[in-house]
């Protein structure tokens, strides 16, 4: 990573005063926990994480709910992330129902064409995955399939953060592959400095450079320090697929309040496929009771070792938390990877 | 969960799908969020290629690398 230490270098010059970036992407944190990137950073910069697992900003309700169909006689079909999130009462691995892990929403509807059985697909993820519901389910799937729609957008999450959060940014490090699909133009309506940024070490190293550029000048606008996956319209065809079975819902996020507009549910042509309608489910709010802080995690304010559970009561075995579960979530990465704290 | 892994399309198949190469694997994926040509590489998450990657692309990251060290030489 020799341009990636040319760029640390140059960085340590930009950075003048204390500034905090947050990145929105599961994606990224792995990148940066496993190559050190903030071993590299000048002192004054602080990378935090946001709401960028889509496995641990899905709230107890909606863990529960997916748990309570477990009990009738259906097959869940969901990916292999979902599996050990615990809910209030177990978790998909340890419920005697029938649960398929599946690459992606195809399988599980060649699942349902080979069985009589009702199949239901747990549909988590962002702008980056609902497409590709959305696209299968206009190939008319079976009568027995249905999904769980717990789609999240990015940017209501993000406007969220920056007029209600209590965290202080700076600047956020856009998330290259919900922007490969949604384009950057919908993030310009954020006054905050942004760079959209891809997965190597290099290319988080050059969106950091940019953002501190732009500190440094007084400016805020959206670059793209990912040009090889993303433009600023972003992939239409995926888009209007998306808007044509989906519309926009407000929904809770783990560790925050309902989000106006931040959520996706299907178009009345699609309720068919709605499994909360056909199984008449309902997702209630769970009060949170653990003493896990992944709601403080996933906004930003604090780091996985600042549980006093990380590594101890809580490890990717013996998970408490979804953020322990998940690939993407912060406490299973820098368990992982072993991270300690910046201070 | 947003892992996108580049591939090149080598054969496109009845129903949307495609036969891509990763380099070291072949696999089958859906193709239809994008329109494709044999020889086009694409990026695939969860089984489905969701965005064209041109070769230029590609060069032009590393144009912008060129351009930011240029700035830095300022
Ligand atoms: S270490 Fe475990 S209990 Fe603590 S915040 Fe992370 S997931 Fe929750």
């Amino acid at each position: 990573m020799e341009t990636g230490k040319e760029i640390a270098s140059t960085l340590r010059t930009h950075v003048t005063r204390p500034v905090t970036f947050m990145h929105i992407c599961g994606t990224h944190e792995a990148s940066i926990a496993r190559t050190g990137i903030r071993t590299l950073l000048p002192p004054a910069l602080k990378i935090v994480m946001g709401p960028g697992c889509p496995v641990c900003i899905t709230p107890q309700g909606e863990i529960d709910a997916a748990l309570e169909l477990a009990d009738r006689d259906v097959i869940l079909a969901t990916y292999g992330d979902l599996l050990r999130v615990p809910g209030t009462a177990g978790s998909l691995e340890s419920t005697p129902g029938e649960v398929r892990v599946v690459q992606g929403i195809h399988k599980a509807v060649d699942l349902a064409r080979k069985t009589e059985k009702e199949v239901v697909f747990i549909s988590v993820g962002f702008e980056t995955t609902a497409p590709t519901v959305a696209a299968m389910l206009l190939t008319d799937p079976p009568e027995n399939f249905s999904i769980l729609s717990y789609h999240r957008l990015v940017p209501p999450a993000m406007g969220w953060l920056l007029t209600q959060g209590e965290a202080h940014l700076d600047g956020f490090i856009l998330p290259g592959h919900v922007c490969t699909i949604t384009g950057y133009k919908d993030y310009e309506q954020f006054p905050v400095p942004q760079v959209v940024a891809g997965f190597e070490p290099e290319d988080i190293l050059l969106a950091l450079l940019m953002l501190a550029r732009q500190i440094e000048k007084d400016e805020h606008r959206v670059e793209n320090a990912y040009p090889r996956a993303v433009n600023r319209e972003g992939n239409q065809k995926a888009l209007a697929v998306m808007y044509q079975v989906f519309e926009p819902c407000d929904v809770e996020w783990r560790g925050f309040p309902v989000i106006p507009g931040s959520g996706l549910r299907l178009k009345e042509e699609f309720s068919c496929y709605d499994a909360v309608r056909k199984f008449g489910i309902t997702v209630r709010h769970v009060k949170k009771h653990s003493a896990c802080i992944c709601d403080r995690v996933l906004r930003g304010v604090a780091d996985p070792t600042d549980c006093r559970m990380f590594g101890k009561a809580c490890t990717p075995r013996t998970p408490v938390g979804p953020c322990m579960v998940s690939h993407e979530g912060a406490c299973k990465i820098w368990h992982q990877y072993k991270v300690k704290k910046v201070i | 969960m947003c892992i996108a892994v580049p591939a090149e399309v080598i054969e496109i198949k009845d129903g949307n799908i495609g036969l891509v190469d990763y380099g070291d694997l072949r696999q089958e994926v859906r193709l239809d969020l994008v329109d494709v040509q044999v020889g086009e590489f694409v990026l695939v998450h969860v089984g489905f290629a969701i965005q064209k990657l041109s070769r230029e692309e590609g060069l032009e990251t590393r144009e912008l690398f060129k351009q930011v060290y240029a700035a830095m030489e300022e």
